[in-house]
């Protein structure tokens, strides 16, 4: 009965969307859109880990470029379709989830969160030695003619709205689950959580895995939005910052929390960028992520929570 | 069944040039009241985590009701039956009491004796008097209320061996009576238990055999009256 509704509210998503795409605004809304679905999508898969784990990765742009990157490879060598680029892009950054979830057995805490944000340096390393993807200099992609919507950013806006809603029902699936209930008491405390019979380890390289491979799927679609990828662009410290703040500003225990943070923080960088300077959008997320570490550490949630509780 | 419950031999603990535990033997009968002592640093903490999984052994093995279980991760030995409560009490600080207990409901006893739900839990918190306080989180609890805890979530796990870890340290002595009530309450029901306890009044009043250890080994072995008048004890714990 509940998961009924949440299948209806979800459908009714995707519907407004695709209602919206027949709108056919301002081109502008679209192009700002999707950047801040792509952050619900980031958000939510970024929680996953972060939130419910408590696993802070500050590699995300490394998976998000892998997303990137593996859709550029498949363009170039066999001009694979836009879904064919959003599994595999997927499923490559599952895979290197799953690496980083074997470094959890020997690195916690502070120490992770460095090795992760090593890995996305050597990634980036990697990447701009491989010419065939674009090396340094970066590479140009044509977007297939003829897209649905008759605009290809509009076409893409659906369709990462579709991804968002599907990262966000994986999500709040697993957050109600046993697993999510597992994952909440190794976050606590992971030896306890082991001695009272929750396989720990599984757990967890489920949970790299599945963060893994939303923000693989993220970035798949990265290389038709931009139509030209270099690896600065994939591999931008935004993804990183933005992705660990926007679930802190909303709340890291629910799946709501990072919706309310990536759209309102998306929106916020989107304004900024447009009003005042595109160096400015990094330079508001920053201050407004101290500001809530400091006097919200639970996010927007915990302050309603708060609220309502009097 | 005849055998022994729990079955330690030739058990070796080394902590690079360290060695913890020196080949160290003990069988736990199902059913009994089993005190592990020992001074300081004599190994009795390494000696439990070996036993739950938290430490690999250099060598020796480990058998549960008949069975190895020497390579076994920690979360399976609990699910056979094996808990442990933590000597510093290790709650999931974002879960209320009862929702602590839940997770070992779900994990460890689900499909095994008993089965899960929140009536298991509320029963379980009821009978350690901590039912007032199931809606709150750890945070708001006492001292005293934070080892029942500790208990209350090891009972959850359905164990056949409660391995308690210090749970009296630091209490008062009416509060040690408290426990110990409640430990021997779990006894009468068919829990074995195994106590390791500095508290002396209580290990020597509860345990049926105890087992001494001193710098990694085992040094003697016998019912409470026995290991008192040992002079090897008494070396050990004051030296000569």
């Amino acid at each position: 009965m509940k998961t009924g509704r949440t299948l209806l509210v979800a459908l009714a998503v995707i519907v407004a969307g695709i209602l919206l795409a027949k709108l056919r605004v301002n081109p502008y809304f679209y192009f700002a859109g999707y950047v801040i679905l792509q952050y619900i999508v980031i958000a939510t898969a970024w929680n996953i880990l972060g939130g419910y784990a408590g696993y802070v990765n500050f590699g995300t742009p490394a998976f998000f470029a892998m997303g990137a990157y593996t859709a550029v490879f498949l363009i170039r060598s066999v001009h694979a379709p836009l879904p064919v680029l959003i599994v595999a892009g997927g499923l490559v950054a599952a895979l290197l989830g799953l690496g980083i979830g074997y470094l959890t057995l020997r690195l916690r805490g502070t120490f992770f969160s460095i090795a992760t944000l090593a890995l996305a340096v050597v990634l980036q390393t990697a990447i701009i030695n491989w010419e065939y993807v674009g090396g340094s200099r970066g590479l140009s992609v044509i977007r297939p003619s003829g897209p649905p919507f008759g605009n290809y950013v509009v076409f893409l806006f659906t369709v990462m709205g579709g991804l968002a809603v599907v990262s966000v029902l994986v999500a709040r699936f697993i957050e109600r689950s046993w697993i999510g209930r597992g994952l909440a008491a190794l976050r606590d405390n992971e030896e306890a959580a082991e001695c009272m019979g929750v396989p720990t380890l599984k757990l967890k390289l489920f949970a790299t895995t599945v963060s893994g491979f939303f923000l693989g799927v993220a970035g798949a679609p990265f290389p038709y939005y931009v139509t030209f990828v270099e690896p600065n662009s994939a591999f931008a410290l935004d993804y990183a910052v933005n992705a660990l703040a926007m679930p802190m500003i909303g709340g890291t225990t629910s799946w709501v929390g990072p919706v309310i943070g990536a759209v309102l923080l998306g929106t916020a960088s989107q304004l900024a960028t447009v009003t005042i300077s595109s160096e400015m959008n990094l330079f508001i997320v920053g201050v407004v992520l101290v500001a809530f570490v400091v006097l919200a550490p639970e996010g927007i949630l915990g302050l309603v929570r708060k609220l309502r509780g009097r | 069944m005849a055998g022994p419950l729990l079955e330690v031999e030739g058990l070796v603990k080394r902590f690079g040039g360290f060695t913890a535990l020196n080949r160290v033997s003990l069988s736990v009968k199902a059913g009994e009241r089993f005190g592990l002592i020992g001074p300081n640093g004599s190994g009795k903490t390494t000696l439990i985590n070996c036993v739950s999984g938290a430490l690999p052994v250099d060598s020796g093995s480990i058998r549960f009701e008949g069975r190895e279980i020497t390579a076994l991760p920690p979360h399976q030995r609990t699910r056979l039956g094996i808990v442990r409560s933590f000597q510093i009490p290790k709650p999931f600080t974002s879960m209320t009491v009862r929702e602590n207990l839940g997770i070992p409901l779900e994990y460890a006893a689900a499909g095994r004796a008993g089965g899960e739900g929140s009536a298991d839990a509320d029963e379980i918190l009821e009978s350690i008097g901590l039912h007032a306080k199931a809606h709150l989180r750890p945070a708001g609890l006492t001292q005293i209320e934070m080892r029942k805890l500790e208990l209350a979530r090891a009972m959850a796990a359905r164990p056949k061996l409660l391995i308690s870890d210090e749970a009296m340290a630091g209490l008062s002595s009416t509060e040690v009576d408290d426990i110990l009530a409640i430990l021997f309450r779990l006894s009468t029901q068919g829990i074995t238990i195994i106590m390791i306890e500095h508290i002396m009044r209580a290990v020597m009043r509860f345990s049926e055999r105890i087992v001494v250890l001193d710098a990694g080994e085992r040094i003697a072995e016998g019912t409470p009256d026995e290991v008192v008048r040992n002079p090897a004890v008494e070396k050990a714990y004051l030296g000569e």
